[in-house]
């Protein structure tokens, strides 16, 4: 058996990892870890050149994740995952640009920007963990809280409508949505491996229990007592119409692949239409970026 | 394990076997592998790690069919599973 340094078995993963980080700083029982190990091992069954490979992270507890993969990995500021995303993506088109943040993160203080890349259909992957909290900071209230639900902000119970993302990033355009849970390991691990393999805007949102703001604040139990949640009130649909995909307080939660469809990326959508428009003088953007 | 009904093919079906291997000082005691392992054979040990949680343990080894269920569940990358060797040499 492969022995790493400190002398223990060397985990697959590893070569993924950048070890010297690990123990992450990921609370006992919180679902992110587990999608990440989703998120590596669709890595390893995906065919691309791992030096083209860009993992672009923002803040808050899933904004760690792309200090935690050993490919080129940017911790962006709060909310803006998606707009560096979409610089890296067009300077380098042969990049595979993947942004894997939380709810948080990209619902709510990078909304604006969820909503326009989808809607350019920028050719980027992303994967948001949605725990329904804002939790490095303290379990404030989010866009994504259910109703009824307690947060430090909200702590007679959440008043507000809560966001109901594939809704949101599919009526924007995105070419692929769907949703898993963090139990639901294999079906994730291939969801991403087709988001990756999608041009154009392709959206993964996972549940994943938040332990110690979210489930301690609301009396749930444990991320443990949350997977069991899951795995007793989800319901795989397939096609789902997007606007039975709300989530409420503690009630079934429906997990599937939405929609998945084709359309010019953003770069297609240049070429094609300034291609017809300019004749002669039309300079490609590949060729463009190129001679930049 | 039991069928109710028996599966046609059962007599040609090599069921694999797998090494589960612990890295206990990463472990953070969540439970998921011990919760999902379809066979059972994991439960928390009564020991301690590094940083005060159980890690879990494999008290029916023989039972594991290397499905790698607690490798992708697992947050911590702490536990993974490999084929055990004998079972690649059989003939299927
Ligand atoms: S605070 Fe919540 S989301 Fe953050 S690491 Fe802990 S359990 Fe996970």
């Amino acid at each position: 058996m492969k022995k790493n340094a400190g002398n223990v078995p060397e985990h697959p993963m590893e070569n993924l990892l950048r070890m010297d980080r690990i123990p992450h700083i990921w609370c006992s029982t919180c679902g992110i870890g587990t999608a990440v190990s989703c998120f590596i091992q669709a890595l390893q069954n995906f065919d691309y050149p791992l030096d083209k490979i860009a993992v672009v992270s923002g803040i808050g507890c899933s904004g760690r994740i792309a200090g935690y993969i050993k490919l080129d990995s940017f911790h962006t500021t709060h909310g803006r995952a998606i707009p560096f995303a979409t610089g890296l993506k067009l300077a380098n088109p042969e990049l595979k640009v993947i942004v894997f943040s939380g709810d948080g993160d990209l619902v709510s203080i990078g909304g604006n920007h969820l909503i326009h890349a989808a809607r350019r259909n920028m050719d980027i992957t992303v994967f948001c963990v949605n725990n329904f909290i804002y939790a490095m900071t303290g379990g404030q209230c989010a866009p994504t809280t259910p109703t009824d639900a307690n947060s430090s902000t909200s702590p007679y119970g959440n008043f507000d409508h809560p966001f109901n993302i594939p809704l949101l990033v599919g009526s924007c355009g995105a070419t692929y949505v769907a949703r898993w849970t963090a139990l639901h390991i294999r079906r994730l691990t291939r969801s991403m491996q087709e988001a990756l393999e999608k041009p154009g805007f392709s959206f993964v949102e996972i549940i994943a229990p938040c332990s110690t703001l979210y489930a301690r604040r609301n009396r749930l139990g444990t991320g443990l007592d949350l997977m069991k949640f899951y795995h007793d009130n989800s319901v795989i649909q397939h096609g789902a119409p997007l606007e039975s995909l709300d989530i409420q307080f503690q009630k079934k939660i429906i997990v599937g692949k939405f929609i998945d469809k084709k359309r010019p990326t953003f770069l297609e959508a240049w070429d094609q239409y300034l291609g017809k428009k300019l004749g002669d003088k039309f300079i490609s953007a590949e060729k463009g970026i190129r001679a930049a | 394990m039991q069928y109710w009904r028996k599966p046609l093919d059962a007599d040609r079906i090599q069921i694999p076997h797998g090494e589960i291997h612990i890295v206990r000082d990463r472990c953070k005691g969540c439970g998921f592998c011990v919760e999902y392992c379809p066979k059972d054979v994991l439960e928390l040990s009564s020991q301690f790690n590094i940083k005060g949680y159980h890690p879990p343990e494999a008290v029916n080894a023989d039972a594991c069919v290397h499905c790698q269920l607690c490798e992708l569940l697992c947050p911590e990358f702490a536990i993974f599973v490999t084929l055990k060797e004998e079972e690649q040499t059989v003939e299927g």
